[in-house]
């Protein structure tokens, strides 16, 4: 059997006494949208952390294409197809729309600091190719009349999808979203249902989405895993999750089973 | 044209800079000696606006650098007096100074880059006072009576044609995709990694270019004013540098070299009260804060157009 795209085997994280993530086994496949739910301060941002490389698993293995991605940077888990976007939005305030895009293309732009200095041709045709691929990028969705806007200054829906177009200018193999529809009105989570099942789509993307939003995590996620106080407490379809009892007492309470 | 955008500007201010030298006998000596000053200082501004400004580290060594750059590019002169062509190895040993310099910064930048804000600012501090206090008790630089009798070969056009250099470096560095990565940890160091930008690298390289150019700086120094003393070189120096980065708005390259202009020619003008320089600058800081927080010199430029 070939190793799925991303799995998780017994992973566990303590801070001092508190485990944040305990035992956590999970898998993501290739193309696959995956939702990651539970309570507040159940461990999903923590998880993501992980995935990311920001933090170290105390213990347990977390895999990338079957390789351990222990002490892996997180920039080098990028280059090697891990994108994410955050939950409270980190854009590159002070630089234009565009230029948060160049950032991210950077991976894909062979030129480095002495290219930067000598501007030849080679550098020239680089810039160009990443400057036209950012384009490209934000036309597909919607951004490219914002181009030369700073970034802190696009209303809190286009700063959401900026941050989304970003992740995808790295070019992931698998892309983390931590909370995409936090702060949106119904008529722009319905919008961004739309946009996740078609970056999906047309990037043969797989999807790690963190959601509170019900509507949204069942609405697109193909296979949901419950987080409860550092533990997973469920995992199936949206179906088999929506009356699983552990699920619903731990969003309500037991008297609600 | 063979050279198109910023190479063309970096060899303009190279011709002018030459052109300049070969007339320069014919001002008043005071004008030209001023003149340097004002060169040097924009080559240190400039230098350290990468690493204070575009990148968002705040260092407090950039005297440390230049004092490295200084003592070696004039220990390397003192050496080859009397040698037939001496003078001939002055960029060299121009050179010799700014990569000491860099590589001072890159053992310093390594392990104190790993540290953020308020710490940074006192490890690179606590660095410019060693070097302070080592070039004061080596006897081999002339320890605290400085070191004497350095050739003059600081000209008009070797600090202006350096000048043109260190602004077309930084400035060609922010501006290209490669470049746009010290802004992008400036911004958000957590976004910048996970957006696969090496921040720990990123902050070196930056740390490590403005340390070259404050080499240069030194180098130039020496070889102006002919004599070094370690007291040139205290925190103060350095002081001086960040507030002119800080008043031109911190990564606005013009609006730094505008206020590292004023705040050479200001103690000119105003020698009488120069004493009281540190309390000016205070007060200076102070309303710039409350009135034209990004900075004296921020008017309607694109931004980041440098």
């Amino acid at each position: 059997m070939s190793s799925p795209l991303l799995e998780l085997e017994n992973v566990t994280i303590k801070f001092g006494g508190l485990t944040a993530v305990s035992d956590l086994t999970t898998t993501v496949g290739e193309g696959e949208l995956v939702g990651l739910i539970g309570p507040n301060g159940a461990g999903k941002t923590t998880a993501f952390n992980m995935i990311t490389g920001v933090y170290q698993p105390t213990s347990g293995h977390i895999r990338l294409c079957g390789h351990d991605t222990r002490g892996i940077k997180p920039s080098k888990l990028a280059a090697q197809g891990i994108a994410r976007t955050f939950q409270n939005i980190r854009l590159f305030g002070s630089l234009s729309v565009l230029d948060n895009i160049r950032v991210a293309a950077r991976l894909h732009n062979k030129q480095g600091y002495f290219g930067a200095l000598w501007r030849g041709k080679a550098w020239k045709t680089s810039e160009a190719e990443t400057e036209k691929h950012a384009i490209e990028l934000l036309e597909i969705f919607d951004l490219a009349s914002q181009r030369d806007e700073e970034a802190k200054s696009l209303p809190y829906g286009d700063q959401r999808r900026l941050e989304i177009v970003r992740a995808l200018a790295t070019r992931p193999k698998l892309l983390l979203l931590d909370e995409p529809a936090a702060g949106m009105n119904p008529s722009e989570k319905d919008d961004l249902m739309r946009l996740i099942r078609f970056i999906k789509e047309r990037y043969n993307l797989a999807v790690l989405l963190v959601e509170h939003d019900m509507k949204v995590v069942m609405g697109i996620c193909e296979r949901i895993a419950v987080l409860e106080y550092g533990r997973k407490i469920a995992e199936g379809t949206p179906k088999e999750i929506q009356c699983h009892p552990r699920v619903i007492e731990a969003y309500l309470g037991a008297a609600a089973v | 044209m063979p050279f198109s955008g910023a190479k063309r500007w970096l060899l303009v201010g190279i011709a002018l800079a030459v052109l300049a030298s070969y007339f320069g006998d014919q001002f008043n000596r005071y004008y030209v000696g001023v003149a340097i000053d004002v060169g040097i200082a924009i080559i240190l501004a400039t230098s350290l606006n990468l690493i204070n400004g575009h990148t968002g580290q705040f260092s407090l060594g950039h005297a440390g650098f230049m004092a490295v750059g200084g003592y070696c590019s004039a220990y390397i002169s003192l050496r080859l007096t009397g040698h037939a062509h001496a003078e001939w190895f002055f960029p060299l040993s121009l050179l010799a100074g700014g990569l000491l310099a860099a590589f001072v910064g890159l053992l310093v930048g390594v392990p104190s880059l790993r540290l953020r804000g308020d710490y940074l600012a006192i490890v690179t501090l606590g660095f410019g006072e060693i070097i302070r206090v080592v070039a004061q008790n080596t006897e081999a630089v002339g320890a605290a009576s400085g070191l004497k009798g350095i050739p003059k070969y600081t000209g008009l056009g070797w600090t202006f044609g350096l000048a043109a250099l260190t602004i077309y470096v930084i400035t060609s560095l922010v501006n290209s995709t490669y470049g746009r990565g010290f802004i992008a940890v400036h911004d958000d160091e957590i976004a910048a990694e996970s957006n696969g930008v090496n921040t720990t690298r990123t902050k070196v390289t930056a740390f490590v270019t403005g340390a070259f150019f404050a080499g240069i700086a030194g180098g130039l120094y020496a070889h102006h004013k002919q004599f070094l003393s370690p007291t040139g070189f205290d925190w103060l120096k350095s002081i001086d540098i960040v507030v002119m980065v800080i008043l031109g708005g911190m990564g606005r390259t013009v609006g730094v070299i505008l206020a590292a202009i004023l705040l050479t020619l200001m103690p000119e003008f105003l020698r009488e009260v120069a004493e009281y320089r540190m309390i000016f600058y205070a007060l200076l800081i102070i309303l710039l804060m409350l009135l034209r927080p990004n900075g004296l010199f921020s008017f309607k430029f694109k931004r980041r157009a440098a």
